[in-house]
């Protein structure tokens, strides 16, 4: 049983996920403070992905638990243990949970002004002026204001996923989760994305954020955790792993990403 | 629905070979109008993708044509229609004529979709490594045109097959209009048509079976 | 041949052409919201895995919504194998022998919604697979129901891909009515019957039937090709 102090935002609780007979996941247990920058780093397919979708269950846990502000997140605990929330229920759940992901994910169909409004006002039931002064907010805040008449597909890639992380920040999120958010970009287009998201981790948000961007993770990750077929295998302060790493996986690893770079 | 069941055990010596004949006559019309809709087809389909302005029009028109006009139409205007002209068919070949000039405009129009999305860059290599233009048609595009079509070409023949039913009302001796006569004489429609519709299904059903299978297959490529 | 007797004709054809219209309108709106459900049904339905985790309730869940993709299944089969004729006699002749008489209108628009549903469900199911899987992860992520984010992300970007072969079925049914003159549903072909058998002008009539259809379904032709123009540009 897993013991909560003050300050936990995120407890993840012996997660484990398999899809038939591949385990993915097998027993992650992992802690977020209020306002702290998490990144988890690995090989392809070591899950840490899966892990980061199971934080807002778009992929559900075979089995574990998890917990924001000492809730339980995606279950409801019964008099003989626990039963998955009803699809409202978890809607309601991820609307305070802002996720980017690899592919951006913008609806092409509304403009970028729609695509961040949209879910203030079929989800959040405000009203449009006031959703779009906050669209209008939250665009600013990723340089991307005078782009709000556009449509996506006319879009950088870089200027696409920096929409889609203002579209997460509208939510107004106690954790935003990051699912590689540069890996699909042009090299050139990084950077922007990145300082984007630097800014935003400067404001003291929580954040949990899978990348391979190991010098990024350095900088503004508090902690870093290794993930490594299912487990977590190395964590620790971020500049401890990346300079001292331990673990001889954790090495190779690290000294295979910087050759890339 | 023993008592319903036990009514065609009772009746089969009588119904039977009518019914049998009935089957005979839909498979004859619906493949002999496939054949001819198929060859009349591919006329248009080339006609559509030549160079020529007038064959391209005159195709486009035939397709715009049958696209607009239903089927029993057709069947009426040549069955009943045409003899006050002079012309006369028997109802086997005006369901035959029908059938083919109502479907060979969608046929030729699953043709040219078919040849149209294979890649310019197919023929152009086979051109380079030597081929002759009509050995290029043959061994190049030809195959490659098969495995997009073949499961729309298998489609178009359930269709024609669900068509021929149309031929009833022409007086063809099909099944439907076999079944239509055996219900009036034995005020038994339900029994009849339901039976009629299993036989459709018995026919149809294996064709779609193939053809989704088919079509998997491609998808996969 | 005088002019007079050609109008003549084609005052008495028009006023079949308004049931015909009717029936096919009524019956694209049936079918459509058979294939939009039933499609909907098939694309999303079957996601849930059996597994050992599940609690009753869910498993009823499950298993309930596979059995209707099962039985979505059998319909579609049924009916995309039948002739219209064959439902159509089945319903009108079949049903009042058994006691159940309906209307022609009532069964033709029956028989021909229960046919284009099951055409349609394909063709909505796959402009529904035909979206990004990302694109529902998205709004879902923004705390949308599975029902919201269907409704305001999935559907509207799917119209591009189904507008063409809803246009072509529209097209397709609006021929297909021709059948239902033969459970004597007072429309184009009941009168163009009635008028052979009262002046034997046969050329004259049928001609002028397969002008009037040709009329009526052209716009539908031209509108389908737009849309088939506008998905194609979508695609890029």
């Amino acid at each position: 049983m897993v013991t909560f102090m003050q300050d936990d935002l995120l407890v993840i609780d012996n997660l484990h996920k398999s899809y038939g007979e591949l385990d993915v996941l097998k027993g992650i247990d992992l802690k977020l403070r209020s306002g702290e920058k998490v990144a988890l780093i690995g090989p392809s397919g070591c899950g840490k992905s899966t892990c980061l979708r199971c934080v807002n269950f778009l992929e559900t846990p075979t089995s574990g638990h998890i917990y924001l502000e000492g809730n339980l997140l995606g279950e409801n605990k019964t008099d003989d243990g626990y039963a998955h929330m009803s699809e409202k229920q978890l809607a309601r759940q991820r609307a305070g949970i802002g996720m980017v992901f690899q592919g951006f994910n913008l609806w092409p169909h509304l403009n970028v002004r729609d695509n961040v409004a949209i879910a203030q006002i079929k989800v959040n039931g405000m009203a449009k002026n006031e959703a779009y002064a906050l669209t209008e907010e939250v665009l600013e805040k990723v340089h991307m204001a005078h782009k709000a008449d556009e449509y996506p597909e006319r879009l950088s890639g870089g200027q696409q996923q920096r929409i889609a992380i203002a579209r997460a920040l509208a939510q107004k999120p106690k954790l935003m989760l990051f699912d590689e958010p540069t890996s699909a970009l042009d090299p050139e287009l990084v950077g922007e994305v990145l300082n984007t998201i630097h800014e935003l981790a400067d404001e003291g948000r929580a954040m949990m954020l899978v990348t391979h961007e190991i010098a990024f993770a350095r900088e503004v990750a508090d902690w870093v955790v290794f993930v490594d077929e299912g487990v977590i295998a190395e964590q620790g302060p971020a500049k401890d792993i990346i300079d001292n790493p331990k673990n001889i996986r954790l090495q190779t690893f690290l000294g295979q990403m910087l050759e890339r770079d | 629905m023993i008592d319903f069941l036990a009514v065609y055990g009772e009746n089969w010596d009588n119904w039977g070979p009518q019914i049998y004949s009935a089957i005979w006559f839909t498979l004859g019309l619906t493949i002999t109008s496939y054949i001819l809709a198929v060859a009349f087809g591919m006329v248009i389909a080339f006609g559509s993708m030549s160079n020529s302005k007038i064959l391209r029009w005159m195709s486009k028109g035939y397709v715009e044509f049958t696209r607009g006009v239903p089927t029993l139409v057709l069947l009426f205007l040549i069955y009943f229609g045409l003899p006050s002209v002079g012309i006369v068919f028997d109802a086997f070949w005006a369901g035959v004529i029908g059938l083919t000039l109502s479907m060979a405009g969608y046929i030729s129009e699953v043709l040219r979709t078919g040849f149209q999305a294979i890649h310019p860059g197919q023929r152009e290599a086979a051109l380079a490594v030597g081929m002759t233009p009509l050995k290029s048609f043959r061994y190049i595009m030809l195959p490659l045109a098969i495995r997009i079509i073949l499961a729309p070409m298998l489609n178009m023949l359930i269709l024609l097959l669900k068509d021929s039913s149309l031929c009833a009302l022409i007086s063809a001796p099909e099944l439907m209009l076999t079944a239509k006569d055996i219900a009036s004489s034995t005020f038994l429609p339900m029994h009849l048509y339901l039976l009629v519709g299993v036989i459709y299904l018995g026919l149809s059903l294996p064709m779609s079976f193939v053809a989704r299978r088919v079509e998997a297959r491609m998808t996969r490529h | 041949m005088n002019a007079e007797k050609i109008q003549l004709y084609a005052e008495t054809l028009l006023k079949g052409a308004g049931f015909t219209i009717s029936i096919t309108v009524v019956t694209f709106i049936f079918a459509v919201l058979i294939g939009l459900t039933f499609g909907a049904i098939k694309a999303y339905g079957g996601q849930g895995k059996i597994s050992s985790s599940n609690s009753v309730r869910e498993l009823m869940i499950i298993i309930s919504k596979k059995t209707a993709i099962y039985l979505i299944n059998i319909y579609i089969e049924v009916f995309r194998g039948l002739p219209s004729l064959a439902v159509l006699f089945i319903l009108y002749f079949g049903l009042a022998n058994a006691g159940f008489r309906l209307e022609p209108f009532t069964a033709a628009v029956l028989g021909l919604s229960l046919i284009g549903g099951a055409t349609l469900t394909d063709v909505f199911r796959s402009g529904f697979k035909a979206i990004h899987v990302g694109q529902r992860e998205a709004a879902l992520a923004v705390g949308m129901t599975p029902f919201g984010a269907f409704r305001e992300i999935i559907l509207p970007q799917s119209w591009r891909i189904t507008l063409p072969p809803l246009a072509n079925y529209a097209i397709g049914l609006l021929k297909e009515t021709a059948v239902v003159s033969a459970i004597a549903a007072p429309e184009i072909m009941f009168y163009a019957r009635n008028l052979v058998t009262k002046t034997f002008d046969t050329e004259i009539i049928y001609m002028l039937v397969a002008v009037l259809y040709f009329c009526l379904s052209f716009p539908l032709a031209r509108l389908a090709d737009r849309f088939e123009r506008q998905a194609r540009v979508g695609e890029k």
